[in-house]
């Protein structure tokens, strides 16, 4: 049960989250222009990271949120979640299973939707309209669009969409196979 | 050589490089690296050169100098290229330099940048022919008919010229950025290693090499470590180590198979779950490792500390030390200005009893292994009297400053000492602050 201050704790958490995956998002831009182009080591850093940023922001946003029903199971959809099970991070909420596998099951289908067709993504997920109830949308990304190899054009579609729960459930290791 | 001792003391012996604040980019040392006698002692740049100092020996009576060392020799080792498949730039930058043991008159040593490893022989000169028979000495041809007796040229003479010529270019084997490189004991081989991948190659074969260790998984999506630092044992031609982002190190018997992809021993520490923040992968991948001379033990350094571990153990590492502990707590900030990704080496001295490395504000430490002593010291051109001793420095965490102790808040993250060596026989430190090589000497009484 939530008390007002665990859900202070918890905008704080989200918060927090939220600023590092800004932070993350900005460097592995600025790594683009990069002299020596794109560092395979650096990047796989910071897609950890975010990954670990995502969880907390999506734990800590379900954990402000009464869930019901029974558990759906934790099995993790693509290969980048085999890691998530061990991820404990450290934080004054505790983070429910559930609630966690809650959050998986629609990221996952946003994934498998991604997978299964690159070319033909629906107009829809590629909008690049801001939405209107995500108003701390990110500031942080570039106005201008650059030129992107396949698979930092979704990464880049997300972001635009001001969707960062979207722009965090397409698959972190999209942008390590860009290489 | 004498081990240093509880009241060992260090003293200021030199600085190389340019004294104003502004620093070129092309300036910034990038590796340091004693030969295996010390008496040369090499360092590579941004730029992509290379700069060796010789210890001038003819000192060596009057105890307090034995340790200049002075410019021998400075070349262009790498050019910046360009790969037009990939529309990527690739750096000039020297990543690792490694000497080869002398076998002639010549020095060799290896250096590398991202892509291509060069060897280089250094060699002297300082005679040169005089009385040729058909050429005048300024090169002009003479008249053959003038030429009435036969002579034989002389060597005379001149003054020592240090030449640096490349005597092998090891190209087009790396996909990925090269982080190390490791001449074997059996001084035939080396390996080079990048990201996924490790190379065996023969010094003398520069259109072939071997890959002896491959990482790269099928989908690039299920990636999850990096190689960051490998090298050969110093002793068992077979074997050798790398590290990787996650904190673990796998050691491979070259003689098991030739793809060495199974190790045979993988040292790993299991994580305190207390200390888990969103950091906690960024700060265990390893930056580098370096066995001890005698083969016994290797070093690891990760963001936080550096790790002594014995070969036949693995479950965890027979020492820890902390090298900036007080950071922990700002590994927030350190992310936002990139500090956090900062790739610190480690250094043992001649006989494994001490481990050096850097860390920021121009700090370096060393950790003295029986004794469990450490010490922090600072190089700067504050400190840089002649023979000046260095004075320890103190870093307070938190709570109430003492005198002359320095608070987390003010130190300068800009002056970070990533690339430390130690003389392989005596007490002589080469540290590399951002453009600068300060040398110190332990205090002779």
């Amino acid at each position: 049960m939530s008390t007002a201050a665990d859900m202070d704790v918890n905008m704080d958490v989200n918060m927090e989250a939220r600023r590092i995956l800004a932070v993350s998002i900005s460097k592995l831009y600025a790594s683009r222009a990069q002299r020596g182009g794109l560092r395979l080591h650096r990047s796989l850093l910071l897609s950890l990271v975010m990954r670990s940023a995502r969880d907390i922001y999506h734990s800590s946003s379900r954990d402000s949120e009464p869930h019901s029903g029974p558990s759906p199971p934790e099995e993790p959809m693509d290969t980048t979640s085999s890691v998530e099970p061990e991820r404990t991070v450290s934080e004054p909420q505790p983070t429910s299973p559930s609630a966690q596998a809650a959050t998986e099951e629609p990221e996952a289908e946003y994934e498998r939707g991604a997978s299964g067709d690159k070319e033909n993504l629906s107009p829809a997920k590629q909008s690049r309209k801001r939405r209107g109830k995500t108003s701390a949308a990110p500031d942080f990304l570039p106005s201008k669009r650059a030129r992107l190899e396949p698979g930092e054009e979704r990464y880049a579609a997300c972001c635009r969409s001001g969707h960062p729960e979207s722009l965090t459930s397409l698959s972190l290791n999209r942008v390590i196979s860009a290489f | 050589m004498a081990g240093p001792g509880a009241d060992m003391q260090w003293c200021f012996s030199q600085v190389k490089g340019a004294i104003d604040d502004d620093v070129a980019e092309a300036d910034i040392i990038s590796t340091v690296e004693f030969n295996h006698t010390g008496e040369l002692l090499a360092t590579g740049d941004k730029g992509g050169r290379v700069v060796i100092f010789q210890q001038e020996i003819e000192n060596k009576n009057l105890p307090q100098f034995r340790s200049e060392y002075n410019v021998y020799s400075t070349f262009q080792s790498h050019e910046p290229e360009f790969d037009y498949l990939k529309s990527l730039e690739i750096e000039e930058k020297i990543n690792k330099i490694r000497w080869l043991p002398q076998k002639n008159a010549a020095q060799f040593l290896l250096s590398t940048n991202d892509k291509t490893i060069k060897l280089w022989k250094i060699s002297e000169r300082d005679k040169r022919p005089e009385g040729y028979n058909l050429k005048e000495e300024d090169g002009r041809y003479k008249d053959p008919n003038s030429i009435t007796a036969l002579r034989v040229p002389v060597l005379i003479p001149m003054d020592l010229m240090v030449e640096a010529s490349p005597r092998r270019v090891f190209s087009n084997a790396h996909t990925y950025h090269i982080n190390s490189i490791s001449v074997n004991s059996d001084n035939e081989t080396y390996l080079s290693a990048d990201d996924l991948r490790i190379n065996l190659w023969n010094l003398e074969i520069t259109d072939r090499s071997f890959n002896i260790v491959d990482i790269k998984p099928t989908n690039m999506e299920e990636l999850t470590e990096v190689i960051t630092a490998a090298e050969f044992h110093p002793l068992h031609c077979n074997t050798l180590v790398y590290s990787s982002s996650k904190g673990t190190i796998r050691l491979c018997d070259m003689r098991e198979s030739a793809l060495c992809d199974k190790h045979s021993k993988l040292f790993e520490e299991p994580e305190d779950p207390s200390n888990r923040s969103f950091f906690s992968e960024i700060i265990s991948s390893i930056s580098d490792v370096k066995f001890s001379h005698n083969g016994r033990y290797m070093m690891t350094r990760d963001y936080l500390s550096v790790k002594v571990w014995d070969l036949n153990m693995e479950n965890r590492p027979v020492e820890t030390y902390q090298v900036h502990e007080y950071l922990r707590s700002k590994l927030c900030s350190l992310y936002e200005n990139d500090c956090i990704f900062d790739k610190f080496e480690c250094c043992w001295n001649g006989n494994d009893s001490v481990v050096m490395t850097g860390s920021y504000n121009n700090f370096f430490r060393m950790f003295e292994r029986s004794q469990r002593r450490d010490v922090t010291l600072e190089a700067s051109r504050e400190n840089s009297k002649p023979l000046q001793v260095l004075k320890p420095r103190k870093v307070c965490a938190g709570g109430k400053r003492k005198k002359d102790e320095i608070s987390v808040d003010s130190l300068d993250f800009n002056k970070k000492i990533l690339h430390t060596a130690w003389h392989p026989q005596e007490n002589i430190i080469a540290v590399a602050t951002t453009n600068n090589l300060y040398i110190f000497q332990d205090k002779v009484n």
